[in-house]
């Protein structure tokens, strides 16, 4: 099972009828059990691609191909949880497969038991996200897709979170597709970094990481960073934040 | 509690207006019960207000579904709009004695006629309410829906529904108490029962105790709806809500 994608562009209309190129330009290929992390300034068109990838949107130029019928789990930017149903529901609905055992040990995981019957507006952005994890992974899909799991969480939160959404990839023989801004969850999570340009996003480099990453030292992912930063401020146009 | 003083103060009200009226024009709660005792020996008011009830019953969910059905349908899809709304417009505006009227010349003084004219009168408030309901539908909910590839009878009921019911509720009680009100027009004029021809028939005799007997029993049953179905109703729907303190 392989993920291929080869995206030419992909074009907004404003509501002014003003056209913006969004993608210029974005190939790369991911086998099932890798990790692809999406590397990018802001704004720089990867929420975008990811909603592609997952089939919300097929106005673009260019080519997906994707088992068909793909499982996918999908964490968005928001918990997108449905706020009257409770937090066992939510994750039950999307996945009506996940036997008890299953949603246990994944709640366990993401220290989500105590909250299985609380509604998700009684729940902390943090605990909220875990929920959206939890959901995504219930469904055991094909094709994760990840935007930004991590973002506007406290540091302490961010890297728990982080090391639960590790010890959840190892072991399972999926797509993974993750995004982020954050350099550091990049080398943390991934095996193959996808760095992109600013908008409209084009293909700056395709870089595999050979180590394992519960083998991954200091030394290496210091390495590993410098280089994706020698990537990004190479990159003549503007200059990016992270 | 509050309820029940509020009810106090409108029978101690209505009593002290009586005294001052006179028995002629506004009798006074006893007498008025005493009338409504014996309407309900007799087995008059429990079929007057069984055949009201029916009626209501029947147009209200008549109007209900169609009403729902369109409202949605216009919510969601441009071109139903654009058709619709014209006819939207005129429905609304058309008065309620117009419809009843017409239904009776048109299909005769029966059964039929009286439903369709009082669901008629109802449809277009409620295709109004639910069509505002289907356009604040939340799009990001919509695509999680699409993406974890829910059935459709799934998305509906966990994803769709529950978004829409604060609209459905509010048509439901805005609905309701216009049929109401209705009902007893369409009684008045070509109906052999129920309590709109028991009111024509104290109104012809000036029988003020019994035109009051019935429009009290009435508003009771209207009351007990509310508190009893409507209102553990919407309780219930909006139970995920954080309560505020």
């Amino acid at each position: 099972m392989r993920l291929e994608v080869d995206i030419a562009s992909k074009t907004f209309r404003s509501a002014a009828g003003e056209q913006h190129d969004v993608i210029n330009g974005v190939a790369f290929a991911l086998d099932a059990g890798e990790v692809g992390v999406l590397v990018g300034p802001s704004g720089c068109g990867k929420s975008t691609m990811l909603r592609i990838l997952g089939g919300l949107d097929h106005d673009f130029q260019g080519r997906v191909s994707r088992p068909v019928d793909a499982r996918i789990g999908f964490v968005f930017q928001e918990p997108r949880l449905l706020p009257w149903r409770s937090v066992e529901e939510n994750v039950r609905l999307a996945a009506p497969r996940a036997d008890d055992k299953k949603l246990s040990s994944l709640f366990e995981i993401l220290e989500l038991e105590a909250h299985r019957n609380h509604f998700p507006g009684e729940l902390s952005l943090g605990l909220a996200r875990r929920v959206a994890l939890a959901r995504a992974f219930a469904v055991e899909p094909e094709l994760l897709i990840l935007d930004e799991p991590l973002a506007s969480l406290d540091i302490a939160l961010a890297n728990r979170l982080r090391d639960q959404i590790a010890m959840l990839m190892d072991g399972r023989s999926v797509i993974t597709l993750l995004v982020t801004h954050d350099v550091d969850d990049a080398v943390r999570l991934g095996d193959r970094l996808i760095l992109l340009s600013p908008r409209p996003a084009r293909l700056l480099a395709d870089l595999p990481i050979r180590t394992p990453r519960s083998a991954r030292g200091e030394a290496e992912t210091a390495a590993i960073k410098s280089e994706i930063m020698r990537w990004i401020n190479g990159h003549p146009p503007r200059q990016s934040a992270s | 509690m509050p309820r029940l003083l509020s009810f106090a103060m409108f029978f101690a009200i209505w009593w002290i207006a009586a005294l001052f009226a006179g028995d002629a024009k506004l009798p006074p709660p006893p007498t008025v019960l005493g009338v409504m005792i014996a309407e309900a020996r007799s087995g008059d008011l429990f079929f007057h207000l069984g055949a009201t009830l029916a009626r209501v019953t029947l147009a209200f969910t008549l109007a209900m579904a169609l009403g729902a059905a369109i409202g949605y349908l216009m919510g969601r899809v441009r071109l139903a709009d654009r058709l619709g709304d014209p006819w939207l417009i005129l429905l609304l505006n058309l008065p309620a004695l117009v419809v009843i009227v017409l239904a009776y010349i048109w299909a005769g003084l029966t059964e039929v006629a009286a439903i369709a004219a009082i669901a008629i009168n109802k449809l277009p408030t409620a295709v109004v309410t639910l069509r505002e309901g289907a356009r604040a539908l939340d799009a990001a909910l919509d695509e999680m829906a699409t993406v974890f590839a829910l059935p459709r009878w799934s998305k509906f009921r966990h994803v769709v529904l529950p978004q829409l019911s604060p609209y459905i509720a509010a048509a439901a009680r805005s609905g309701l108490s216009l049929v109401w009100k209705i009902v007893l027009v369409a009684e008045l004029l070509g109906r052999p029962n129920g309590v709109g021809f028991e009111i024509g028939v104290a109104f012809q005799l000036f029988d003020i105790p019994l035109l009051l007997a019935y429009s009290l029993s009435f508003a009771a049953i209207v009351l007990l709806i509310e508190t009893l179905l409507v209102q553990p109703f919407e309780a219930r729907l909006t139970r995920w809500r954080p309560r505020a303190a």
